[in-house]
């Protein structure tokens, strides 16, 4: 297909999609950078903490008949407190082993989780409705853009900005990234570091959590997909290095745009191309656009 | 021996390790309130390993560190540094993501009181008027800053918690003679205003005029001890064992 006969409403539509996607490649992404720089953790359960916000949201409404307002608010905090269980019981005790301890246990939690969700739900996969007050689009001349995937994205960009905020201009942020260099030497000044270490995995499961719900309504909440995307936003984390959580939103956000976009140029290739740009920046810069030679 | 009466650290056949490496062998040291105590030594000898071991940052340690009256040595080190402790440590601990005002902010302020003490901290501005030159470069990163501005805010940011007992490490090494002497000032006004200082130092000169009471260390032992009247007295053995 030539390129400059496709229809400029197909290429926003699959545009918005592929933003719609780097807002959760963003949200993952930011997650799993603070937990590596802190913990030294490779979070592989990254994706089933994703795939679990999903399925709370589902369940709540299924079971409970609590909206998609109450799982916004309940589904982070139950999978926040999950994460600091498996960060107490699991997590604390790898801190002074290889990495690659800390990246098959939480591969093999995120498999545990994966398989218990197969068993109690199926792989077909369950749909969760927008909600109410989110239904339909606005049409803005232009393109019709949903309102559901507009909040997604806002709600994704806001959770990041807010987070960049925390991190790079607070004061609880000047000790996360004193306690990311040197941990000793922040313990010594008196913080309890290990509570903290403890409080930050809860925190970026909750916000792995968070994305599961911003996503149950336009994907099929399925037991897959954790490992469906994590493979992705590990791309997308190599790509953009590990060394700014900045980076790793605009990479997320980048990927999803370009995802996107050869979906509508080239489709065949849309499920790669996130993979062929790695190998290439792995080439040419072995650390990330925005990661630190060491 | 029971420790004297106005001991504010006071350490008993202390062993340390990290790893498999013993390197303490039982140093007895004690320091008391308002005294500043210099630790001397040969490089090796084990002096910021005591000092780590006090603030609970080797591996296994054994024997009695005693701070305030409280028994320490099952602390992890932000409860040693919650008994009002300030270390500031050799490679000054800057940290490079925050900015020289972030480093400066970063170690909590002491609870109110502290061993029965009301807390007296430094204020930032107190902190200023000290160390003009840490103001000037307040939003620089940490390790933009010269190595005499890294050290001088390695010390500053320790004042600012409220700690009144300080273990400072090395402070004056590498640094131009102008800075040592902006140093030994510091020290001397902290002295008066009633601070416990325990100082590290190779510089023999530095050290010298500012203590009461000195220490000296071998293959993670103490080997001599003498108070500053006795000074002239030990110069032979000092320089036999320091080579000062
Ligand atoms: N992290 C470490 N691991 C193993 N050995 C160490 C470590 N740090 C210091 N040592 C050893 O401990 C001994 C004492 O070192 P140190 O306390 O730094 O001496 P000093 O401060 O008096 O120069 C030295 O032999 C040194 O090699
Ligand atoms: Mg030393």
């Amino acid at each position: 297909m030539n390129p400059f006969d496709i229809p400029i409403q197909a290429l926003l539509g699959q545009l918005l999609i592929g933003l719609v996607n780097g807002s959760f490649y963003a949200m993952l992404s930011l997650g799993l950078a603070v937990i590596f720089g802190l913990l030294g953790i490779v979070n592989f359960a990254h994706g089933a903490l994703y795939m679990m916000g999903a399925f709370g949201a589902w369940i709540l409404m299924d079971r409970f008949g609590l909206n998609y307002w109450y799982a916004l608010l309940l589904v982070p905090l139950m999978i926040g407190a999950l994460g600091v269980v498996i960060e107490r019981i699991f997590l604390k005790r790898l801190y002074k082993l290889d990495p690659l301890y800390g990246l098959l246990l939480t591969f093999g939690l995120a498999l545990i989780a994966e398989g218990i969700f197969r068993d109690q739900y199926g792989v077909s996969g369950q749909s969760y409705n927008v909600p109410d007050a989110l239904q339909g689009a606005t049409d803005l001349g232009f393109m019709v853009l949903p309102n559901y995937r507009a909040w997604v994205v806002l709600a994704s960009l806001s959770t990041c900005l807010g987070t960049w905020f925390v991190i790079e201009r607070t004061r609880l942020g000047a000790t996360l990234r004193a306690a990311t260099e040197n941990p000793q030497m922040v313990q010594a000044f008196g913080i309890n570091v290990p509570v903290m270490v403890m409080l930050t995995y809860g925190a970026g499961a909750a916000l792995a959590a968070l994305a599961g719900v911003l996503a149950a309504p336009v994907i099929q909440v399925t037991p897959l997909m954790g490992s469906n995307i994590i493979i992705v936003v590990f791309a997308v984390v190599v790509i953009g290095g590990m060394g700014s959580i900045l980076g790793s939103v605009l990479t997320g956000l980048a990927l999803g745009l370009i995802e996107g976009l050869t979906r509508v140029i080239y489709p065949e290739a849309s499920n790669i191309v996130v993979f062929v740009i790695m190998a290439i920046v792995l080439v040419l810069r072995p650390a990330g656009l925005f990661g630190k030679e060491h | 021996m029971a420790p004297a009466m106005e001991s504010v650290v006071s350490i008993r056949g202390l062993n340390a390790w990290y790893g498999e490496s013993h390197i303490l062998h039982g140093v007895d040291l004690d320091v008391r309130k308002g005294e500043v105590v210099t630790l001397l030594g040969r490089n090796g000898a084990g002096r910021t390993t005591t000092l780590r071991a006090m603030m609970g940052l080797t591996g296994a340690r054994t024997g009695s560190i005693n701070v305030n009256g409280m028994e320490t040595i099952q602390f992890a080190p932000h409860r040693v540094a919650r008994l009002g402790i300030g270390y500031c440590p050799e490679e000054r601990g800057i940290f490079a993501s925050l900015t020289a005002e972030e480093n400066l902010m970063l170690p909590p302020r002491l609870s109110s009181s502290v061993g029965g003490e009301p807390v007296q901290a430094m204020s930032v501005a107190e902190i200023y008027a000290m160390f003009p030159n840490l103001q000037e470069r307040a939003h620089s990163p940490g390790t933009r800053l010269s190595g005499g501005e890294q050290q001088m805010l390695a010390v500053a940011r320790i004042l600012r918690t409220g700690a009144r007992l300080l273990l400072l490490d090395e402070i004056s090494e590498g640094l131009a003679p102008v800075i040592v002497q902006k140093l030994a000032e510091v020290i001397l006004t902290l002295k008066r205003s009633g601070y416990t200082i325990l100082l590290v130092e190779q510089n023999f000169r530095f050290a010298a005029p500012l203590a009461d009471r000195f220490y000296v260390m071998e293959h993670g032992k103490v080997v001599l001890e003498f108070a500053q009247a006795q000074l002239p007295a030990h110069m032979n053995t000092l320089n036999e064992l320091l080579g000062v």
